[in-house]
């Protein structure tokens, strides 16, 4: 549609009018919901085209009917209620829109085939991968169970699975979230699809195995010459795969374009801001903040907290097996500032927080405003608890639905016996306009409200008893990128004006540069980088923070890409027998309270 | 596997244990007196007397749970007041009966409910799945013996299909079970049919779809499986509610089973009868229960490496 702005590149890619046909063309394509005021439109008249060997990546935020677009390509709309109101969808001379289940079940999962976004979810828990990965073989070639468990290992094998053999008579949950997501991959690539469908096949993943996962698909569709629709909110992701890029939003087309050119001169507004909203590596944009940290007060302080967990097992529940969350680990956060954990998961950053709201038992030594906390679990005390206050990742599930926002924010005041009825009411007041909300909203319930706001209800909640310290575990990592941005300066703006601080527990690296005062990078429950935003980000030391940097997709199409030393297997499991004795790795400081794990004692 | 099983077991025992002292000291307060059942109304205090000394009814209650105790553990469970049989041979005689009786209902309850449950979560929303919810509440709120009596005067006196009570052939089965099993298939349908739904509702019966299986087996292979796992554990405390129904059925029915000898025993207060029963089906849902969770063992791997 764009073709008189679009500029030849990429060799793949045949997109003049004399090329082959089209191996996809969406046109004027409708999805609507039936409610009970009738139907509801979801994706509005949308046309693209795909090509063979071509990358198109379909861009947006939530609800913009990305995935809904894929599931109509796929006949997967969820039935009765959602279904294709307009428009065709070609697979080469089949009409899909009106194909019937039977014609339509021999296309899915032969010519067209999808990978899903969580890896964990979607495979089935009580089924062999083998079984599974057969299955999907032997529901479109009329081979033997034992011809297909061949075919099925060859697919493991291309994806890169180690011990491929053994996997086939493993169970879902044996295997780790990228494991799982190469299997996806397998079983979709194993019958050669015409199409690949993936929506976001990366966003669950932690950024050293989606680096893995993206090389790979790459590598596969190269290989196979196999179209793919890759469906994303990551605009990094989207730069580094794509050669075409449709943007949409709220079920509308927004623009298309090719990669290069989009990024280079986006032509809508929506496309501009949300380019502009995405947080980038190295781009300097945490400088902003007002206001420095006062460097004698500190509102934490850890020294060497140990957080292990029991693995009991046999007859007399022995215990056998610990899992090492947290190794050692010591820092300090001075008030008002943003100290920011980063690290995969299952390092720690979040047990760690648990430990210093005394959630979980530790040993070492945390302070929190001058005051120890108790190693032991629940018996902290009234002052500290208010003092500490935290914001968890998923608003959605840490505001209870059957109590109004402000009751939710009211609560603490409540527990703790702050002030009169009036005084609460003035104070729930005050902080509702503090987090950006109005005064109004406060007799809603959270459902009424978009994630964005219900974040800004919990950050409100968590301001109410005026804590040092707040936690923010995640808090961001479920907000689309235009709304993360505001909640970030949000965020900003409350060091900067109420001086509290932040302990900001994160997975991605260009967050943590945006809003970081200091950063500690975490592998295997203990901190192997520490250091200032500029000395972590500006001149990473550590083996472990430079790939964690090298990982991030870059949103922006013209930068080569830096390969990446691959890595063999997964992390390794921080669970051990309970004879074996951990090495606690050694930091040296480098200056300026700049510490890296020297390498040679990390195991 | 092996150590869960015989952890089972041992908590099994400490269960049984428990039953046995609750039961034993429930009967020995009971207000009512064995010694007069057995004696009759006309005996003299000296021999109500006599059989008391005789029976050991007159020792303190932990002399005569031991004495009970022990014998217990070299599988003596007494002897009737009244028949003057072992209790073990009388139980004996008529266990197969009630065994027969609940594998029927459990089979019945299973087919009816499991089906109900599976159509009513594939026609979600539309008046099939209403009306199959309609009828599987009134199957949990009619009480058996109403349904016992009008399945008989339908089918055995109306229609004639069945025989109208005893025991021996298959025919003789039906009318009982399918009465004991359409209170658990109410429950079932409803278990099963929530169930179905969120497993339907999961990822990876999605992706069963798009790897282009056909519905039968996306629904058969891959969201049963799934969706019965919480039902299967439900089989386990289900014998326990039979244990229940079974006295009012077999009554109904003239079915020769433990119910029908825990009645009668209860009406004669002839004790060691009621603590056999309540043993046998105490070791009944047991048993039931370590079944259960053998089976989810087999159905979910994800229990085995726990």
């Amino acid at each position: 549609m764009n073709s008189e702005n679009t500029t030849p590149f990429k060799v793949a890619t045949s997109n003049c009018p004399s090329g082959t046909e089209p191996v996809l063309r969406v046109d004027q394509l409708a999805i609507s919901v039936n409610t009970e005021n009738g139907l509801k439109p979801l994706v509005h008249e949308l046309s693209f085209d795909l090509h063979r060997g071509e990358t198109l990546a379909i861009a947006g935020e939530s609800g913009s009917g990305k995935s809904l677009t894929s599931l109509a390509i796929m006949g997967l709309l969820p039935p009765p209620a959602v279904r294709v109101t307009g428009g065709s969808i070609h697979f080469g001379d089949q009409e899909l829109t009106t194909l019937g289940e039977n014609a339509f079940r021999q296309i899915r999962g032969n010519r067209i085939a999808m990978i899903f976004q969580e890896p964990m979810t979607s495979l089935n828990p009580v089924m062999k991968i083998g079984t599974q990965l057969a299955e999907a073989i032997c529901a479109h070639e009329a081979i033997s169970l034992k011809e297909a468990r061949l075919r099925a290992l060859e697919a493991l094998r291309s994806v890169r699975l180690s011990e491929p053999e053994k996997r086939l008579n493993q169970f879902p949950h044996e295997l780790s979230g990228g494991m799982r997501q190469r299997v996806m991959i397998a079983m979709a690539i194993a019958l050669k699809p015409d199409i690949l469908i993936a929506d976001e096949p990366t966003t669950a993943l932690d950024v050293t195995v989606q680096r893995e996962v993206l090389d790979l698909l790459r590598d596969l569709q190269l290989e196979m010459g196999t179209a793919l629709i890759l469906i994303t909110h990551d605009m990094g992701v989207v730069a580094e795969m794509a050669d075409r890029v449709l943007v949409m939003k709220g079920g509308h087309f927004v623009e298309e374009n090719h990669v290069e050119s989009l990024f280079a001169k986006p032509q809508k507004v929506y496309t501009r801001n949300l380019l502009e909203a995405v947080p980038k590596l190295g781009d300097g944009s945490g400088e902003a903040r007002m206001g420095r940290p006062d460097e004698d007060t500190l509102v934490a302080e850890l020294e060497n907290v140990v957080v292990h967990f029991d693995v009991r097992s046999g007859i007399l529940g022995r215990v056998t097996h610990r899992v090492h969350a947290v190794e050692n680990v010591s820092l300090n956060i001075r008030k008002g500032e943003i100290f920011s954990l980063v690290g995969e998961s299952g390092c720690g950053k979040s047990t760690i927080a648990k430990a210093m709201v005394g959630l979980v038992d530790h040993s070492g030594r945390i302070r929190i405003n001058g005051h120890d906390i108790s190693p032991t679990y629940g018996a902290m005390s009234n002052q500290t608890r208010r003092d500490i206050q935290m914001v968890f990742q998923d608003p959605m599930a840490s505001l209870d639905p059957r109590m109004r926002v402000g009751e939710l924010v009211r609560e603490p005041l409540v527990i703790h016996g702050v002030g009169t009825r009036q005084e609460q009411d003035q104070h729930v007041e005050y902080l509702f306009e503090r987090v950006g909300l109005a005064r109004d909203q406060i007799q809603r319930y959270p459902h009424e409200f978009s994630g964005g706001q219900r974040q800004r209800i919990c950050i409100a909640r968590a301001l109410a008893l005026n804590p040092k310290l707040i936690i923010a575990d995640e808090s961001v990592s479920a907000l689309d990128v235009t709304v993360q941005a505001k909640v970030l300066d949000l965020l900003k703006e409350l060091v900067s004006e109420l001086g509290v601080s932040f302990l900001f527990i994160s997975h991605d690296m260009a967050v943590v540069e945006n809003i970081s005062d200091r950063v500690g990078v975490m592998y295997l429950g203990q901190i192997v980088e520490t250091g200032s935003r500029r000395q972590i980000f500006g001149s990473p030391r550590h083996s472990y923070t430079k790939r964690l940097l090298s990982a991030v997709p870059t949103p922006d199409p013209s930068r080569e890409r830096q390969s990446l030393a691959r890595l063999v297997g997964d992390v390794p499991s921080p669970v051990k027998p309970i004879a074996e004795r951990v090495s606690y790795v050694e930091l040296v400081d480098m200056g300026d309270g700049h510490l890296i794990a020297l390498e040679d004692t990390m195991k | 596997m092996a150590g869960f099983v015989l952890q089972r077991l041992f908590q099994s025992l400490l269960i049984l244990l428990g039953v046995s002292i609750i039961t034993f000291v429930l009967l020995y307060w009971l207000p009512a007196d064995p010694v007069r059942q057995i004696a009759g109304r006309s005996a003299t205090p000296q021999t109500v007397e006599n059989i008391r000394q005789q029976l050991g009814l007159d020792q303190p209650l932990w002399a005569q749970y031991w004495r009970y105790l022990t014998g217990l553990v070299q599988g003596d469970l007494g002897r009737s007041y009244l028949q003057k049989t072992e209790v073990s041979t009388l139980i004996a005689s008529r266990l197969p009966a009630s065994l027969l009786l609940m594998a029927g209902a459990i089979f019945a309850e299973l087919l009816i409910g499991l089906s109900m449950g599976i159509i009513a979560a594939l026609r979600r929303g539309t008046t099939t799945d209403q009306s199959l919810m309609i009828i599987s509440f009134i199957g949990v709120s009619a009480p058996q013996f109403v349904v016992g009596l009008l399945l008989l005067y339908v089918f055995a006196v109306q229609l004639g299909w069945f025989p109208i009570g005893g025991y021996g052939t298959f025919s003789h089965l039906v009318l009982p079970s399918m009465t004991l099993g359409i209170l658990g298939s109410g429950w079932y349908s409803r278990m099963m049919r929530s169930s179905m739904i969120e497993v339907l509702r999961q990822d990876y019966v999605r992706t069963a779809r798009a790897k282009g299986l056909t519905r039968v087996r996306v629904i058969f292979r891959h969201a049963l499986p799934n969706a019965i796992l919480p039902i299967v554990a439900m089989i386990g405390i289900d014998i326990g509610i039979f244990m229940g129904g079974i006295v009012v059925v077999e009554s109904v029915f003239g079915w020769p089973g433990i119910g029908q000898l825990a009645w009668q025993a209860i009406q004669r207060v002839d004790i060691p009868i009621i603590m056999g029963v309540t043993l046998v089906s105490a070791t009944a849902i047991v048993i039931g229960n370590l079944l259960a969770d053998l089976i989810s063992l087999l159905i979910d791997p994800r229990i085995r490496t726990r």
